[in-house]
């Protein structure tokens, strides 16, 4: 019977149960409220029916009942609003140590990126019982990533970064689809997630290809390439603000304001580079718009996350503006 | 003045024939049917757009339509119905009847502007016929940035031009009405008198006068984006998407409530009349529409908790949401309570009104599932969403309308509608609409994205019982249509007052003279009193 008629998508998450489970819960109390308020209603029309000689009972109406049925729903309401913001919360907070990957999206393709340099296309291979981030941005309208069988699901915007994490607990092809919609070919922006066993995806991950640059190393030849490595040295202060160890900090600004290091920073200050200056540098970047795809900016903003503050660097002098 | 010169006996409806005397006319009564006839219109259109969309998602395939002309096809389908027939059919057609009516006045506050108002909706019709025959805009109703502004090859434009006119049609209304409570009712017709149809109508008036004007400007920024790349909506021009989301939503929010709390209104006449008891709990009904009213303006961001706003935007807007629930809540268990000891005749408006009860709990209580942020993050922009909506919007506020018809059919035309044929209209309408949209509960809890052409295989089931449903569902909705038409001629002359309910609008002849009242009505009595009102006279 369920094989003809599905009720149920596959759990393959830690977040399935939790969701599920609020799920049920809402499903009683729903299944409750509705059979108190059709049995009442069809009782009362079957009882009560007009019947000759019998006329209906004036009631004004009773403050009790009004604030009974006010005060009950309104508790139940509290439940569901705490523990769907708990799962939330759990959704939105990714662990520190997950493995970073990256998306960018475009009508109609997904295209993902994994911290070793493996690309891929509206397939994404992940290992079973790992923290996974996907870092995600698009290169046209709005899009959303969403994978039912994970429970989780999030809009990915042109012109910023936006996250999504899980962690996968169950072997597997999964669907992977588009949830925003997006154009001509919304309903083909679709693919798969493939969930392997940690061993088996090492394997995937070196198959064939032996030769694949990470995606630090490419971003850090791009830094190199680009000339950004001319002002932002790794060795002494130059003409801008060093790198190592700021990412993830807070930044104070050259007009007072403190700004937290992000993907979205890092990415907005390489397109506009005016937009927020640190403080103690002049305004003296040029901006790289258009002369960056996505995809490289994605390499670019992984390798500044990498470059880690070296004691002899840091300690010695730190980056004006800086807020430990 | 045509109310002058209207000779004795003759009514709203005998008091000229001509072209020009309905065309021009400033009788809130024969605007209303001016309105009737156009939003019907519509429905239909709207209604054969619904079915290609059923037929094509039969099969799992793109095999019926184009992918583009199925987009079309949606986009069409939303943006007529929501503008063009659920915001206007109640507060335009029953609301424009019954207002002036049932608060003791002759007409609106401002009879020229009330058939401007019709007239914008005419224009803003056109328009959006237009753009249908220039071959329709593909962007979804809610002409998200920057695929709207940018991206979309459609005639974007157009559209948001016929939306933005009609806007100025909703927002006349509203006027008309806020005035006309506040200044046209009777002596003796106190606020805690009012009719809860009147009520509702009034906080309807609020969210279309105050809403309204953002989602029309707003309309106009996409333009503006659209022709003059001013980066406003696009990241690439400078703009912000996310932007274009709160100011659309922070009207299309409340906009749900502009085409429920009138509805609701309907079903509160209908279930006093047939229970022959005054509404239970009076003022907390009437206040809980002021409160859906107010608090729906802020739980707009609700609908954008996957959108990118940040975590704790997404706690508050789901909190806020939860309050909203509670006077809807309200409004349920005094409406089943109202049965209680009463004397209740399961009429075609009764049964309508109980079908309202049933569609409406569902549709609110699948509103708590979408509340819930956690489970939101699942089931938003999945067919969850769409069978939420439609259990609010249709099963709600078609429902409600339909009930409403059928109840003052003989106040409007002077004839009484086939009550067999009614019942049955009705009862297949409950199970066609069920049949449609609860299967889409299911598949949207599967993971079926919305606005999607082709989905994969194992969704297929769910969506041929849908389909299978929506056929019953437009028999359903076919009936009413050709017997009320035929009943215009045939249908039983029934006398002022068939229902014997009590309500100013029962006590002048029906159909009503233009100028509604003989005499002007002084009320003594409170509103729904079926206690002390044994014979309904027509006094007035």
């Amino acid at each position: 019977m369920l094989k003809y008629f599905p009720i149920w998508p596959d759990q393959a998450s830690t977040f399935a149960g939790n969701v599920d489970a609020l799920y049920v819960f809402l499903v009683l109390v729903s299944v409750v409220m509705f059979v108190l308020i059709g049995a009442a209603a069809i009782t009362f029309a079957v009882i009560y029916r007009r019947r000759p000689g019998v006329e209906a009972t004036p009631i004004e109406g009773s403050t009790i009942l009004e604030l009974t049925w006010s005060i009950i729903p309104f508790i139940v309401m509290m439940i569901i609003f705490g523990w769907g913001a708990a799962i939330f919360f759990e959704e939105r907070t990714p662990p520190r140590d997950s493995v970073e990957m990256y998306a960018v999206a475009k009508q109609w393709m997904w295209k993902f990126e994994h911290p070793e340099g493996q690309r891929e296309i509206n397939e994404l291979h992940v290992p079973m019982g790992r923290n996974i981030k996907i870092i995600m941005t698009s290169q046209d309208v709005i899009h959303s990533l969403y994978f039912p069988a994970l429970r989780v699901k999030q809009d990915v915007l042109p012109g910023r970064y936006t996250t999504l994490w899980f962690n996968a607990t169950k072997v597997g092809e999964y669907h992977l689809f588009c949830a925003e919609y997006c154009g001509t070919q919304h309903s083909n922006m679709i693919g798969k997630i493939v969930v392997m066993q940690p061993a088996e995806y090492e394997l995937w991950l070196n198959g064939g290809n032996n030769g694949r640059t990470s995606l630090v190393s490419t971003g850090q030849k791009l830094f190199t390439e680009l000339g950004c490595s001319t002002c932002h040295k790794s060795d002494v202060q130059g003409r801008g603000p060093m790198l190592a160890g700021v990412f993830g900090k807070q930044q104070l600004l050259q007009d007072g304001r403190l700004v937290k290091v992000d993907e979205d920073y890092v990415r907005e200050s390489i397109l506009n580079p005016q937009a927020k200056i640190v403080s103690g540098f002049q305004p003296i970047m040029p901006t790289f718009q258009g002369q960056v795809t996505e995809e490289q900016l994605v390499s670019l903003v992984a390798y500044v996350k990498s470059l880690k503050a070296d004691a002899s660097t840091t300690t010695a002098q730190a980056t004006p503006g800086q807020v430990k | 003045m045509a109310t002058a010169a209207a000779p004795a006996g003759s009514n709203y409806l005998t008091n000229g024939s001509s072209v020009a005397s309905w065309l021009l006319t400033k009788d809130h009564k024969r605007i209303a049917l001016l309105y009737l006839l156009s939003v019907t219109f519509f429905f239909f259109i709207g209604g054969v757009f619904a079915l290609l969309i059923r037929l094509e998602l039969l099969t799992p395939q793109g095999d019926l339509l184009q992918a583009d002309t199925y987009n079309k096809v949606f986009t069409m389908h939303g943006q007529i119905m929501v503008f063009f027939f659920l915001i206007p059919v109640v507060p335009a057609v029953l609301g424009n009847f019954l207002v002036p009516l049932m608060i003791g006045a002759k007409d609106l506050a401002f009879p020229r502007i009330n058939l401007l108002s019709w007239y914008l909706y005419i224009v803003a019709g056109i328009l959006m016929l237009w753009t249908l025959a220039l071959g329709g805009v593909d962007t979804g109703w809610t002409f998200y940035t920057p695929l709207s502004s940018q991206f979309s090859r459609t005639n974007v434009v157009l559209a948001a031009v016929a939306i933005f006119i009609n806007g100025f049609s909703s927002i006349f209304t509203g006027l008309n009405f806020i005035v006309t409570i506040h200044r046209m009712r009777a002596p003796g017709m106190t606020w805690s008198r009012l009719p809860l149809f009147v009520w509702a109508h009034y906080a309807t008036s609020v969210i279309m006068v105050l809403g309204t004007p953002v989602v029309a400007i707003t309309l106009l920024l996409v333009a503006f984006e659209r022709l003059l790349h001013l980066g406003i909506f696009d990241p690439a021009l400078g703009g912000d998407p996310l932007l274009f989301q709160h100011l659309f939503w922070f009207y299309s929010h409340p906009a749900v409530y502009i085409m429920i709390l009138p509805s609701m209104g309907i079903i509160s006449e209908l279930i006093a009349c047939f229970s022959r008891k005054r509404i239970f709990g009076y003022s907390a009904v009437a206040l809980s529409s002021i409160g859906i009213a107010v608090i729906g303006f802020l739980v707009w961001a609700h609908h954008m908790f996957v959108a990118g706003i940040s975590v704790y935007a997404a706690l508050v807007f789901s909190f806020l949401t939860y309050f909203v629930g509670v006077p809807s809540a309200i409004k349920v268990f005094n409406w089943t309570a109202t049965m209680y000891k009463g004397a209740v005749t399961l009429t075609t408006p009764m049964i309508y009104a109980i079908g309202f009860l049933g569609l409406f709990t569902i549709g609110g209580l699948t509103g708590l599932f979408l509340a819930a942020i956690g489970l939101d993050v699942h089931v938003t922009d999945t067919y969850f969403v769409v069978a939420h909506f439609h259990y609010v919007m249709v099963g709600g506020v078609v429902m409600g309308y339909l009930g409403g018809i059928h109840f003052w059919w003989p106040k409007i035309t002077g004839r009484m509608y086939p009550e067999f044929w009614g019942k049955l209209a009705a009862m297949l309408g409950f199970v066609g609409f069920n049949l449609t949209f609860f299967p889409q509960f299911i598949v949207g809890y599967l993971g079926m994205p919305r606005r999607y052409w082709m989905y994969a295989p194992e969704f297929q089931v769910w969506n041929v019982l849908s389909t299978a449903g929506a056929t019953v569902l437009a028999v359903g909705y076919l009936m009413p249509l050709i017997y009320l038409g035929w009943s215009l001629r045939y249908g039983e002359k029934v006398g002022d007052n068939p229902w014997g309910a009590v309500g100013l609008e029962w006590m002048t002849s029906s159909p009503p003279p233009t100028e509604n009242f003989l005499e002007i009505p002084v009320v003594t009595w409170e509103a729904y009193d079926y206690e002390h009102i044994k014979e309904v006279p027509v006094v007035y």
